[in-house]
């Protein structure tokens, strides 16, 4: 993959950058720009912003690679899964942390960041999510000094690369 | 000093390797090495983690655990002597995947084991002065010992991640102060890829010299003695030397108790120190006193008298997995696999 297109992933691979529609609430990642949900498309027109998700949820299905993807030799056998989201979404990524016996759909995972590949030993390293296990999924800090900021700021708001 | 510790994440890759099993593959009785060294296992990255992976994982729990808008952090120093890029900071990744960019300066920061403390002292001064709210200070590092080298017994890796600022303190740093000299105890050469090391010469003149005069120091500028801290923190290569430098000092074992974490997962370099006081800050009660040393060769001390406030007894510490957690888990690993993980195994093909 070129430098130019992971570097334009990166809100996506890194912070899990996604899109909501403000007309039904349905959050969408790869973020979209019109609303499928709607009955009229044309009403989330404008109408869609930017919404990171959590990285919480749970192993939908999964399947064990044995004949493994470039760059990933040294991970044989690893588990590489759906992932229903909290929010909805759900993504594909390899779940790490765990041995392929292990895995099995409800795994509780959460978003963890790892390195994906590297471009030979002199390019660059390209980073973004995988998922791990977690032993339970406590609720992330309700109130306290999160309230305090603005909620779109603390969390829920995609990054902009630099 | 107003600015203190506002939170703090912590991590530690899952797998380990005992030295038994690195002294059966070069011949050595490698369980008298780890009880000489008092280290039971140490850690082992996974071929997907490195010190940028580690410094994002403790910095992300630190965030959520302070309940901090990362786009309220104004720097981000990692501190590290095994940063994947030469050239292209490690800070820069990090920033981006807590979300902090782009209005912030970052930077990464070398002094052998001892660049995380660094990192604090320099975010405690830019919170200090006012240019920052909040200032992110980690230590991290994946390192490695060359094979059947000492270091290969205890080298494993780790990350903790400080986030320095004035609201909400949890830990108030009463004073900080260093000691360093010139002394080639431990370096690596530029294109090197193990670290040399002169033998001996590693621990009276460098590391019991350093730690022992920084401590001293500190508590003679803040008018303190041992008996008045509550837990004490040093610098970690192995297990023995902090229990030794902890009794030339006057602490107890009770004191060294949280601030020890070598012996369970190996010598972290520079997040040695920085995930004891990670243990600590796990265990302690509000109003307790705090003593971080840490020490990197070449060589230098970093001291830092802190005391925990009320904050901390609301600080949500439920969070991401404590430093304890690590400490009791992992899932071990043969040498052969070790090897392959670390990418010591020379591979075929272009």
């Amino acid at each position: 993959m070129s430098i130019a297109r992971f570097w334009r992933e990166t809100p996506r691979r890194y912070n899990l950058g996604g899109s909501r529609c403000t007309t039904c609430g349905t959050v969408y990642f790869p973020p979209r720009l019109v609303c499928p949900t709607c009955t009229h498309h044309r009403q989330s027109i404008g109408k869609m912003v930017p919404f990171q998700l959590s990285g919480d949820g749970e192993v939908f299905s999964f399947t064990i690679v044995h004949d493994p993807a470039e760059g990933f030799e040294m991970q044989v056998p690893y588990v590489v899964a759906l992932v229903r989201t909290v929010e909805g979404p759900i993504l594909t990524g390899q779940v790490v942390d765990i041995g392929p016996e292990e895995a099995r759909i409800g795994l509780k995972v959460r978003a963890t960041f790892r390195k994906l590949r590297e471009e030979g030993k002199a390019g660059v390293i390209h980073y973004g999510y995988k998922f791990a296990p977690v032993d339970e999924l406590p609720e992330r800090p309700p109130a306290g000094r999160l309230a305090e900021a603005p909620a779109e700021t603390a969390r829920g708001e995609d990054r902009a690369p630099a | 000093m107003e600015a203190g510790i506002v939170s703090y994440g912590a991590y530690v890759p899952r797998y380990r390797i005992t030295p038994a099993e690195i002294g059966r593959v070069w011949g050595s009785d490698g369980e008298s090495m780890g009880q000489g060294l008092n280290v039971e296992r140490k850690s082992v990255p996974a071929p997907d983690e490195d010190t940028i992976t580690i410094s994002t994982e403790a910095l992300r729990m630190a965030l959520v655990r302070g309940a901090i808008d990362p786009q309220q952090i104004g720097a981000v120093y990692v501190g590290s002597e095994s940063h994947p890029y030469a050239v292209k900071p490690t800070a820069t990744v990090v920033a981006q995947a807590v979300g902090a960019t782009p209005n912030l300066t970052a930077a990464d920061f070398e002094f052998a084991c001892k660049a995380g403390t660094a990192a604090i002292q320099t975010c405690l001064g830019l919170v200090g002065a006012g240019m920052v709210r909040y200032g992110v200070a980690i230590g991290t590092d994946t390192s490695q010992g060359a094979p059947s080298d000492a270091l290969e017994y205890s080298a494993s890796a780790g990350g903790a991640a400080f986030v320095i600022g004035r609201d909400h303190v949890i830990a108030r740093v009463e004073r900080t102060l260093s000691y360093t000299t010139d002394t080639p105890d431990f370096w690596r050469r530029e294109g090197q890829r193990y670290p040399s090391h002169s033998g001996r010469f590693t621990g009276e003149p460098a590391y019991f010299r350093h730690e022992t005069e920084c401590a001293r120091r500190i508590m003679e500028a803040s008018g303190t003695e041992p008996k008045d801290y509550a837990h004490v923190v040093f610098h970690q290569p192995n297990g023995k030397f902090p229990q030794r430098v902890g009794k030339q000092l006057g602490f107890s074992d009770a004191q060294m108790r949280y601030g020890l974490v070598t012996p369970y997962i190996g010598n972290t370099y520079s997040a040695a120190a920085l995930l004891g006081l990670a243990n600590v800050l796990d265990h302690a009660g509000p109003g307790e006193r705090v003593l971080v040393v840490g020490y990197g060769s070449g060589a230098g001390s970093d001291a830092f008298d802190l005391t925990t406030t009320d904050e901390l007894a609301r600080f949500d510490r439920s969070f991401g997995r404590p430093v304890q957690y690590h400490l009791d888990h992992g899932t071990e690993l043969s040498y052969a696999v070790y090897a392959k993980f670390r990418g010591k195994i020379q591979m075929g093909g272009s």
